[in-house]
């Protein structure tokens, strides 16, 4: 019997048999449907933090160096004392580094504290407000929607400018145009000369409510203690010269501290892969996970498929015997059978990859986590169904073909 | 007997095993078949005439002997070359019909085609004609369950003869049937062995016998009388 043949035969089969076949396939249903919901958010979150995380909210090829690292796994209360005990990061600091750095490297550097902005009547509280440098928007990739940015001529001459997050200008002025307009931060005024393009949220969190002045300006008074930075931001053009920057700066910052060979950093370079680390392995647990549940659930599901079929070539014992009385060979009837098992575990494949799908858009729908259909596991998911569906198949298939047509036709 | 014989048997034996005890089916059966011939063969319950009738169709092989179909040995031949000889040479039909009950006449026509390797439309085009041959033309998308008994027959010897096989083996063919439409279906065969073609009935009702022009009949599983008769 041709193949396509063997095909239809199946899915008549099946589907004069809708209640038994639905039951029949809730294993390999299962198990493809968790494989896509699941493989589906990882690959979003993955996708999510190397994009948006990385890319935008860090910067490529970006390194930060900080006392201690902004991001970091649950570190014992040990190392966060020793991490508190450390010495500040200096705009001397950020100077030397920027002056004795060989690659090409966008430098800036920046503090940061939250207080209230006033414009009027208007009140945004809890706002985040940086003191930075010039070239701080370009290393953190911030587009201008309106006005400019603040230049180094501002920063060196302390300039009570300020350049808003696109939600904070919207909460302080609705619709009106924000540019020349002046806020207060902490009894003082501040002409505000730009407004960033908006950078939506990451993990809900909206990335659009702040505000930066040059660190130069008053802000620097609530921010940090004078002299001092939260961070020094260093991009440059490609990996390798991030990883030669970097090499560099820690040599700059060990000299300028004084440690001994035999010493520990006491200050940290954090890029974005440092953070990523951290994602990866919660990432790499999810996915070691899967295939354990995903083939449990398959085993059920190749089990139940097994029992089907063996009480369908029991109940069609006739059948065979009729079609090998008519000339059907061994590998025609297995070729029957096998076709038929492989169909109801493809079917159900093909019903869990739907689910699968539909549940993912559903998480990324009604929570901020995203989620992006993975075509491998699509393919994964249908080439498990048929492989499920042919190795459980097998068995009750080889013993329909073994039977003996004489006997087979006289069975009721 | 000057036509060539379709069918040559030499010796032939049976034997089944149930337990310990071997029964003996068939003891040494020689048989030759010519080429349309319309043959009976009949003898009493456990004489060995379905075992007989099995190994004539292919569908079991004898412990012993020899069994030549066109001239082809096939007392030898393994599972799948006897299917394809059951296919090729043998067209059967049983007592109980044996039709897939899912299945319409059509497709239950179809079905020694489909394992002959025919494409679907040579098919449909062969099956519709066998089925018109029988007279059922207009029941073609019929499932057995809404046919009649006779009619069912019909389908069953239609499917039988698709393949244009050298021998029509029937098996009882009307012991499921009222004597009006065994009549029927006896008229059936008579017409198809007046077109050329080959029949061998098993029975053991004497009026279904007496439609043929050889009676063998088998006792103790060896050929006890064989003689030609005017077909009745």
């Amino acid at each position: 019997m041709p193949f396509n043949e063997a095909i239809r035969l199946a899915i008549r089969v099946l589907w004069s048999q809708k209640m038994k076949s639905g039951f029949s396939l809730v294993g390999v249903f299962i198990g493809v449907t968790f494989l896509i919901a699941v493989v589906s958010i990882v690959e979003g979150m993955n996708r999510y933090m190397t994009d948006r995380f990385a890319g935008t909210f860090f910067g490529v090829n970006t390194f930060h160096l900080r006392r201690f690292p902004e991001f970091s796994e649950d570190v014992p209360a040990e190392t966060w004392r020793q991490w508190r005990r450390r010495p500040r990061i200096t705009e001397d600091d950020a100077q030397a580094v920027a002056a004795s750095l060989s690659v090409p490297a966008t430098i800036a550097w920046q503090s940061t504290a939250r207080a209230t902005v006033q414009y009027r009547g208007r009140i945004a509280r809890d706002i985040e407000i940086t003191g930075a440098t010039d070239k701080y928007f370009e290393i953190k990739n911030y587009r201008i929607e309106r006005g400019r940015t603040f230049t180094a001529q501002e920063v060196r001459a302390g300039a009570t400018v300020i350049v808003l997050g696109n939600e904070l200008a919207k909460r302080l002025f609705d619709d009106r145009d924000p540019i020349g307009r002046e806020v207060k931060i902490r009894d003082i005024l501040y002409r505000v000369i730009g407004v960033v393009e908006p950078q939506g949220n990451l993990f809900g969190i909206s990335l659009d409510k702040f505000a930066v002045a040059p660190s130069t300006s008053p802000v620097k008074k609530f921010t940090n203690p004078p002299g001092l930075v939260d961070a020094v931001l260093i991009r440059t053009g490609s990996v390798p010269e991030m990883r030669l920057a970097m090499e560099q700066t820690e040599a700059i910052m060990r000299s300028r501290r004084g440690l001994r060979p035999n010493q520990d950093n006491n200050f940290a370079l954090e890029t974005s892969e440092g953070i990523l680390d951290v994602w990866g392995k919660i990432n790499r647990i999810l996915l070691a996970a899967l295939p354990g549940l995903v083939s449990i659930s398959l085993v059920v599901g190749g089990i139940v498929i097994m029992n089907i079929m063996l009480m369908a070539v029991a109940e069609r014992t006739r059948e065979i015997g009729i079609r090998k009385a008519l000339g059907a060979r061994r590998r025609d009837i297995m070729r029957q059978f096998l076709v038929e098992s492989a169909t109801l575990a493809v079917v159900g494949a093909l019903i869990g990859i739907a689910t699968g799908i539909l549940l993912a858009q559903t998480v990324a729908s009604t929570t901020p986590l995203p989620a992006s259909v993975a075509p491998w596991s699509i393919l994964v998911g249908v080439l498990l169904g048929g492989g499920v569906g042919i190795a459980a198949g097998l068995y009750p298939a080889s013993r329909a073909a073994r039977l003996d047509p004489v006997e087979a036709m006289r069975h009721e | 007997m000057s036509a060539p014989s379709i069918i040559r048997v030499r010796g032939l034996t049976r034997d089944y095993h149930l337990g310990s005890e071997t029964i003996r089916a068939l003891r040494g059966v020689d048989l030759t078949i010519a080429r349309n011939q319309y043959v009976a063969i009949m003898g009493p319950s456990g004489s060995g005439k379905s075992t007989l009738m099995n190994v004539l169709g292919c569908l079991d092989t004898p412990t012993a002997g020899e069994y030549w179909l066109n001239g082809v040995g096939v007392s030898r031949m393994n599972d799948d070359e006897l299917a394809r000889v059951r296919n090729r040479e043998i067209g059967f039909v049983f007592q109980t019909f044996n039709l897939l009950p899912r299945a319409t006449a059509l497709h239950n026509v179809e079905l020694p085609l489909i394992y002959a390797g025919v494409s679907a439309a040579e098919r449909r085009r062969r099956a519709s004609q066998a089925l018109a041959r029988v007279g059922l033309q207009d029941r073609m998308h019929h499932r057995p369950n809404e046919l009649s008994g006779g009619q069912r027959q019909r389908v069953a010897i239609a499917r039988a003869l698709v393949n244009e096989p050298s021998i029509l083996l029937a098996d009882e063919p009307t012991g499921n049937l009222d004597s009006g439409t065994s009549s029927e279906i006896m008229d059936v065969f008579a017409r198809l062995h007046a077109q050329g073609q080959t029949i061998i009935v098993v029975t053991h009702e004497a009026d279904i016998a007496a439609r043929a022009h050889r009676v063998v009949t088998l006792r103790d599983g060896v050929v006890h009388s064989d003689r030609l008769q005017a077909a009745a």
